[in-house]
Parts: structure tokens; sequence; C-alpha cells
């Protein structure tokens, strides 16, 4: 395909040539085209209002007949599940740590976008909305981005009444800054804490809704499977989960009206990254298995600043804001023969600063993905430096030159502070060291405007849905879509679902019921049996060392094609020589690892299928034979405008079947980045 | 370097527990904490026997999961959480001795991993601003002074670790509470609901046996937040001011 740059210096695309696909290739079949049913038409700026019009309303009366299941209480979880009590529902939640605060959530540090314009500086609900598209890379549905920049100026009304201590001003009002490349100031932000302000927020409503009897909260339990029981009609719904006390072992069953899944992303499927230890993708991978779409899973996010390995012990990656770029330079030695010299010995002429070299306006704050790639670049060409050659300096020498020491230890201190701890190196005395990470995931669960999947009765929320970034997310806003998600989209959607419950109950023994629980010991009892020779840690990094170079920051035919041979030489290997010690009857930390990695090991074949699929560029998936001369990331609108919609195969050892749902684009025109 | 750790071993609630050594001999010094008792688990499960069990889950200091008592002080000799020591801060041939939390109110689950259930009960009783959602105004409708934002923020920035329980002599788990009421107590939003949060929390607090502070402080210097002993000051103001109101009331 060829470009033709338009006068503003943007590329378009020219017009489609006209869909080819194949109906089945070696690893895949092609479904039928999928379509959102519960999208609205009309006007965007009503869809949402005309959306909540058309919805069906429950009876206060009747909602404490109703339950739902809350499943992860992060941002996302725990917002639907304290609005759902506040609104009178039996809410049930779930959460595999000792406490709801403790959700990955918690670990956010930027900031939340809203679209309050509270700077005057031209933000509206429109703009946050064509950046979120665009910053999509036009891969995200137009509707959904809508009604997420409408509801996000309700988010930050709603998290200040809790008591969130978002910064201020001197005045005492709300305090932004700008975040992630764009040119607004709209990001609210707690500190380096924001997550952790947010969550609490959360965390307290829900409390609060705990104590008053409409939610109870299961902590330290891990859902492992999800239980579908046809109607009178025949339709099969979600009707409740399978999960382990992960205290004592027991298995039990949750029976309800309804089921949300809110379980944040599955970035830990490349073992390092910058997720917390227990992050899995178990919960969706479980309810894929038993029918739902998974859509995107190859869109991965990695974030260039972000503290590099050290050695083989590595556990998990730890993430420096990316602010740093606003003052850091980015550089390498110019020769390999200087990777291992004392930075501060290697001359001005020496160092090739080359974001500023290769995109002169943008410099050094060239998009995340750009930038993350320039590294490993670096790297791969032998002028990494660090331990294993895997890392790039930013240095700061200039910056305490211009503005002196005082003013870069106000802007940086804690980040320095955090480096130094971390690294035991001094940035202040020696250019910090840094290097990409898998950060998050823009594929999830399949769902539609109403956050339900394809299941009914199964709903979807937070980073653990596909639904609003399309193949990349701006800075700022995963928290937005977190909040929207459980606050304000789901207690309206999951109403309209509701109104036709209760539905007929279910007993603790009933067949699904019965199965779902069988399925779920036997699948325990499996992994502690084989009693092999290798750690299930020792199999999570090594899925990781193959996802990371093959599935990663550049992903090829020909290496996606080798992983997903290697993937499944591993899976065999796990299921006939994994050691689990213990039983099932007590605390057992490597069987609620080795259930993990079991499906990270199947997402992540399919996540180098869907990779392997989408023969373009775009965002955050990079395909070597998909980019422009000078080497930038290279669209296909006309074959590739859809979202990848995946059904796992009925029978075992099937490939898999991809659904597409076209986009269409009414509001914002498509066009290709240029950052040059 | 070498070094010996001597590890609590307790097999569940209900059995008694003991301290038991075992030898790493490769431990580097840019190793987290953590991520020297992950080789230490390494080579437990390649040897056949059970993994020590320990609580973590961010490795970043932030999300308050881990937690155990290293050489005799929560979180180990540097003011930080467990999870962000490390072993740069030891030499080889150290012996160090590593005990989860020891507080009545926070049984043993397993090892090294304690039951800190209270401290949810005790933000039920009060811990929260009732702000139902779609109840909100206009968020710059409530300007709150820079000075009391930037206080409530380090009081709120509390990760409900439990280090300051395990620190008291007493068990006593005023810090954290007393955060909570200074998060909160301080900014406008909060002031309906003073007299009763503070009520609510500190009789959750005795009811979950939590002993009372007698103002030594051990669990400021061992609180990895940094949070201050004058939010206790505020607590008891608040909560002699809320009696009082009650008795007259
Ligand atoms: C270091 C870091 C910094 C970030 N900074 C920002 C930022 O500045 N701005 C921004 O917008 N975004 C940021 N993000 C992204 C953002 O934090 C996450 O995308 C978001 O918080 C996810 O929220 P969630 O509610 O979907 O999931 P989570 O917060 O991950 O919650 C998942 C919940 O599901 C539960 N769970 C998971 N699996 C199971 C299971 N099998 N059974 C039972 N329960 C389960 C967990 O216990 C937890 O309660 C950052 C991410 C990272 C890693
Ligand atoms: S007050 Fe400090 S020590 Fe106590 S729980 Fe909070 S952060 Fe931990
Ligand atoms: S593991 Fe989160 S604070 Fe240590």
């Amino acid at each position: 395909m060829t470009s033709t740059p338009n006068a503003t210096g943007d590329v378009t695309p020219d017009a489609p040539t006209g869909a080819s696909s194949e109906t089945e290739t070696e690893y895949h079949r092609l479904g039928e085209d999928i379509r959102d049913t519960a999208a609205p038409s009309g006007p965007i700026e009503r869809r949402w209002d005309d959306r909540m019009f058309g919805a069906r309303l429950v009876n206060p009366a009747n909602r404490r007949k109703i339950k739902v299941l809350v499943v992860g209480t992060g941002l996302a979880g725990a917002s639907a599940a304290a609005t759902l009590g506040e609104a009178g529902y039996q809410v049930e939640t779930f959460c595999y740590q000792d406490s709801p605060r403790r959700a990955h959530s918690i670990a956010a540090q930027g900031g939340i976008n809203a679209a309050k314009n509270y700077r005057n500086d031209g933000d509206s609900i429109y703009r946050l909305f064509y950046d979120t598209v665009k910053g999509g890379d036009f891969r995200a549905r137009e509707s959904n981005v809508y009604r997420l920049a409408q509801v996000s100026v309700n988010i930050i009304d709603q998290c200040v009444a809790q008591g969130v201590p978002f910064a201020r001003e001197y005045g005492g009002l709300l305090d932004n800054r700008s975040f992630g490349g764009v040119q607004v100031s709209r990001t609210f932000y707690a500190r380096g804490q924001t997550g952790q302000q947010l969550l609490i927020g959360a965390y307290q409503a829900l409390e609060r809704q705990i104590a008053a009897g409409t939610v109870t909260m299961n902590t330290r339990h891990e859902m492992l499977e999800l239980i579908l029981v046809p109607d009178a009609e025949g339709v099969e719904r979600a009707r409740g989960i399978v999960v382990r006390d992960m205290v004592t072992g027991e298995i039990e069953s949750h029976t309800a009206d309804a089921v949300v899944l809110a379980t944040g992303g599955y970035g830990n499927v490349f073992f390092l990254s910058t997720n917390a230890m227990g992050s899995n993708t178990t919960a969706t991978w479980r309810a894929h298995k038993k029918g739902a779409y998974f859509a995107n899973p190859c869109y991965t996010q990695i974030h260039p600043t972000c503290i590099p390995v050290s050695g083989d012990y590595q556990s998990k990656l730890t993430l420096m804001s990316e602010s740093l770029r606003n003052d850091g330079r980015i550089w390498v030695p110019k020769n390999k023969e200087d990777a291992e010299k004392d930075p501060r010995d290697i001359a001005e002429d020496d160092r090739d600063y080359y974001l500023e070299r290769i995109y002169p306006s943008f410099g050094n704050l060239v998009p995340r993905d750009i930038a993350s790639r320039a590294a490993k670049y670096q790297c791969d060409d032998g002028k990494g430096v660090g331990p294993g050659g895997l890392g790039v300096y930013l240095d700061f020498a200039d910056a305490i030159e211009r503005l002196g020491r005082p003013a870069v230890e106000a802007k940086y201190g804690n980040l320095f502070d955090m480096y130094a701890r971390i690294t035991g190196e001094d940035p202040y005395e020696r250019p910090m060291r840094i290097y990409p990470a898998v950060h998050y995931v823009m594929g999830g669960l399949w769902v539609d405007y109403d956050l339900q999947t394809n299941i009914t009765g199964l709903f979807c929320a937070g980073e653990a849905n596909f639904s609003d970034h399309g193949a990349n997310r701006l800075g700022a806003s995963a928290l937005m879509q977190g909040l929207a998600d459980g606050y304000f989209v789901l207690p309206n959607t999951l109403a309209d679902y509701l109104a036709g419950s209760p539905f007929e109950k279910i007993a603790d023994d009933h067949p699904a019921v019965l199965e779902a629980r069988q399925a779920v010991e036997e699948r325990l009892q499996k992994m502690l049996a084989i009693n092999g020779t290798r750690t299930v840690d020792s199999i999570h990094k090594e899925l990781g060392q193959i996802m990371w170079e093959y599935c990663g920051m550049e992903r090829s035919e020909e290496g996606l094609t080798k992983a997903i041979g290697l993937i499944r030489e591993l899976q065999n290997e796990f299921w006939t020589n994994v050691k689990v010690t213990g039983t099932n009857e007590e605390l057992n930390q490597t069987l609620e690892r080795a259930g993990r990695v079991a499906d990270f090991l199947e997402l992540g074949e399919l996540m180098c299928i869907d990779a392997l699929n989408r023969r373009e560029s775009c965002g955050g998936h990079f395909r070597a034979e998909s980019q422009t001369e000078d080497g930038e990331a290279l669209r296909h609108d006309d074959e590739f405008a859809y979202v990848s919609a995946w059904e796992h195969p009925a029978e075992v050892g099937g490939k898999p079947i991809l659904h597409k749902e076209p986009l269409e684009y009414e509001y914002v025109e498509m066009k290709a980045r240029s950052y040059k | 370097m070498k070094i010996t750790v001597n590890v609590w071993r307790q097999q569940d609630a209900e059995s008694k527990g003991s301290m038991v050594p075992y030898v790493l001999d490769e431990v580097s010094e840019h190793m987290s904490f953590l991520e020297m008792l992950d080789v230490l688990n390494e080579q437990l499960t390649l040897e056949g026997n059970d993994p020590v069990a320990f609580d973590s889950d961010c490795r970043e200091g932030i999300c308050g999961t881990c937690g155990v008592v290293i050489n005799g002080i929560p979180h180990g000799p540097e003011v930080t959480t467990t999870c962000q020591l490390h072993m740069r801060t030891f030499k080889d041939g150290d012996v160090i001795d590593i005990e989860p939390w020891r507080a009545g109110s926070f049984p043993v689950i397993k090892d090294l991993v304690v039951d800190r259930g209270a401290f949810d009960r005790i933000i039920q009783a009060g811990g929260y601003i009732s702000a139902p959602t779609g109840s909100a105004v206009e968020a710059n409708n409530i300007p709150v002074p820079k000075a009391d934002a930037d206080h409530a923020f380090e009081a709120a920035t509390c990760i409900s670790c439990g280090a300051c329980v395990a620190a008291c002599p007493n068990g006593s788990a005023m810090l954290f509470t007393a955060a909570k009421i200074t998060h909160l107590g301080l900014l406008p939003q909060g002031q309906p609901e003073r007299d009763s949060r503070v009520l609510g929390m500190v009789e959750q607090h005795d009811a979950e046996g939590f002993g009372g502070c007698t103002n030594i402080g051990e669990c400021t210097a061992a609180c990895p937040k940094g949070i201050p002993l004058d939010t206790i000051s505020r607590l008891n103001r608040d909560l002699l001011g809320a009696l009082s109101r009650q008795t007259i009331g």
C-alpha cells in the first residue's frame, strides 16, 4: 500500500484496495464477522444518553432479590461492586489478595485524565475522544471512546466527593498536568500515587457497602472456572463461578443472576513486567475457554522508562514515570567498545543521542512505542549498556547544569531515590540506565457497548476487557477507563440485563455446577501429581523469554511461527515435567502459580497467532514486514480495520476461530501517525 | 555472598512453629530481599521440600502486601517495605532471622503469612466518606486549602502493611487508625461523619484486640511511609470531642 502526505504533514493512507482474507491458515480458521449489537447509532454525543434511556430499569424493591458476582476488586471491580451495592443489589466480590485495597491498580503513578478543561486550554470531551481514538491508532470503537470521554468528568467529581486527595493549587482548586504527549493539561494526580489514592477511594466505598450488608467480600479467593447454565430457551447464561479458598484449598461454587469479571491485565504472560506478581489471566482465560471471545490479545504496551533487569533472579520490573523524559536525555555510546566504560568517561562526541538525532522535532518525547523500539534497536546493535547490554542511558547532567540540582531534586527526587534504592547507583552522579518493559495490555475479553461479553450475563470491565484503547493506550487513561466502567457504565447496562431477572435459582448440585467443580478439582490434582523436575517459575521464565523475543517490541512472521512451536513444546513440558509441591488442602503458593502459568502458556500461543494474523503495524503491535522506508509503523486500514475476536475451538487441539468486528470511523478521519 | 537465613516455619494456624536455618551460597547484592527468598524457594522446591510461604504482590512498596520481621525489626533495618529492601544492606556471612508479624490480632496463616483482615474491618466501621455514586457535586465546588490537602494526602499514603502493629509493644493499631482519621478529617467532605467515624473505628480497633497506645513511638519508627505520631494526637482530640458531644447529645 502507498501513502500520500497531506497538507498538515500527516499521512493519509490511500483508499482501501479490497480485503483479502483466507478462510483457513495453518493456525486459525475464519468465523463470521460480528457486530456490536448494543451500540446505538445517531449523533455520537447522544448515544450514551440514548442507551441509558433505552435501558430497562429494575424496581428498587426487587434489587435485593437479585445477585451479582464481581470477580476482582481493583478500580473497575471495587467501583462497580460499591455502586451496585448502593443501588441495593446483593453483591458478592472476590479477590486473590488479602484485601481489596491491594489490587494492582494501587501501583499506578502518573494520573487520571478527564475533560474538565479547568485550564481553559482548549480541552473538551470531543478533544479527549479525538486524542484517544488517534492514540489508539484507529483500532478502537468511536462510540465507546466518546462515552469514556463524557463520563471522565463525573469520575473526578465522584472521587473528590469520596475524599481522594488530588493535588491542588494554592487557591485550593484542583491542579492538572499534561501527560503522555498531549498538548492540553487534563491529567489529575495525587503526587506519584494516583492509583493508590483512587483505589483507596473505591475501596472505602466498597467497605462501606460491606458494612451495610449489601456486599459480601471474599478475599484470598481465586476464580478458577465459570459456570454456564442454559435457560428455558436454551441460551447459555453465565450463572456462577468456581473459586478456590487460597487458605484452606476448599473448592467453592457461587451462583448468581450475572457475573462481572474485573480481573485486570495479563502482562505477566511475559514473566517480567511492571504488573504485580499475582496479576493473571486465569479468570478471563477460563471464561474464554467456556466460549467468551478474546479480543486483540496481541496488543501490548511496552513502556520505555523502566529500570533494566539486573540478573536472572529478577522477579519483576519497576516503572519510572515517563515525566523523566521531559528533562533527561537518552543516549548510547557511538562505539560498541565504549559500552562497558564508565559513562562519564565517554566524550560528548562519542555519544549518540539517537532520539534527538532521528526525531528532531519530538526528540526524547516521542510516544512510548517509538522510544521503546528505538532503544531495542540500539541494544540489538550491540550499543546497549549495563548487565547483558540491555539498557540505554537517561542522562540528567545537562538538566542539573541548566536548572541546578535543587530544581531537579524537587521535580524528580522521589524517582531518583527509587532508582538509587533498586540499583545502588546515584543518578545525580551517573546517568540512569533504562530499558523498556511490558506495562499494559490493550487486549482482553471482547465486550459490546454494554460491556457484556458474547456470553449472555457475563460482563467484563477494566483492563480485563478490550474496549476503549484500540491498539495503544494513552497515559493516564487506564484509571479513567476502569472507573468509567465501574462507577458509571456497568451499573446502567447491567441493570438493563438484570431487569429480566431474578432467573431461576441454581441449586448447588445442578449438573453444570458439579461439572465445573469437578473440572477444577481434576486440574488441580493433575498438576500436583506430575511431580517432575522443573519449577513453575523456570517454565514461566522460559515462556516470558519466548514472548519477549518474538512477540515483544517487534514481531515477524518467522519469529512468531517459531514462537508458536516453542510454546507448544513448553506446554507439553509443563504438563509432563512441572513440580508442584504440597497439597491442595493448604495455603499453597506454588499451586496458585502453576494454575496461572498453565493459562499463560495457552494465552501466549493465542497472542502469537493474533500477531501473526495482523500483518500490519499499529499502536503497540509492530510487524517487521510492515514499515515505511524509514522504519515507521505502517497500518493497513483496507485490510485490518477490525477487532480480532477469537473464539476458542470446541475440539481439543483445534484451531482458534477468528471473528472480525469491522471498525468504522464517522467522526475522526483515519490518518497515519508521524513524529518525524 | 553467602547468607544464612533462619526462617519461621509454621504449617498452619493451629500448628506450632519453629525457626529453621537455610544456607544460600550465591546471593547477589543486587537482589531484593524477596528475590533472595524466591531463590531459596526454587532451591527448596527442587529438593522436594515445601517452599516458604510469604506474601507479596506489587514489589514496589505500594500495595502493602509484603512484610516480615527481619532481625527483630518489621521490614528490616532500612525504613522501607520488605520488598524494597535489597541484599546490599547485608554482607557476606550474615545470619538473618525472618519471622512473621507478631501480634495477637494478626494470626499466622502459614509460615510468614498472617491474617490482617482486622484492618479492613476497622475501615468498615467508619473509614470512609458516604458519597454514593452519582451524588457528587462539581469537583471544584469544594476548594480545599493546599496545606490541608497535602497533609490529608500524606496521611492517606498509609499502605496498611501492619508494621506499626508488629513494632508496638502493646500491639496497637493506633497509627493505622489515626492515619485514616487524619486523611478524612482534614477534608471538608469528611466533616459530617467526623464524630461517628472516630467512635466507630476506635471501637472496632479495640474489639479486634489491638492494644492501647501509650505513646512509645515504635510504630512511626517502623512505618515505611513515615506516618507521623501527631496523627494519633489528632485522633485523640477527635475522640474526646466526639465523646463529649455524644454525652451532651
Ligand atoms: C506500574 C504501573 C503504573 C501505571 N500507571 C498508570 C497511570 O498513571 N495512569 C493510568 O491511567 N494507568 C496506569 N497504569 C495502568 C492501570 O493501573 C491499570 O490498567 C488499572 O489499574 C487496572 O485496573 P483493574 O481494576 O482493571 O485491574 P486490577 O487493579 O489489576 O485489579 C484486578 C483485580 O482482580 C483480582 N483478580 C485477578 N485475578 C483473579 C482471579 N483469578 N480470581 C479472583 N480475583 C482475581 C485481583 O485480586 C484484583 O482485585 C499503570 C500500570 C502499572 C503496572
Ligand atoms: S501506618 Fe505505616 S506501618 Fe502502619 S499500616 Fe500504615 S503504612 Fe504500615
Ligand atoms: S509487595 Fe507491595 S508493598 Fe511490598
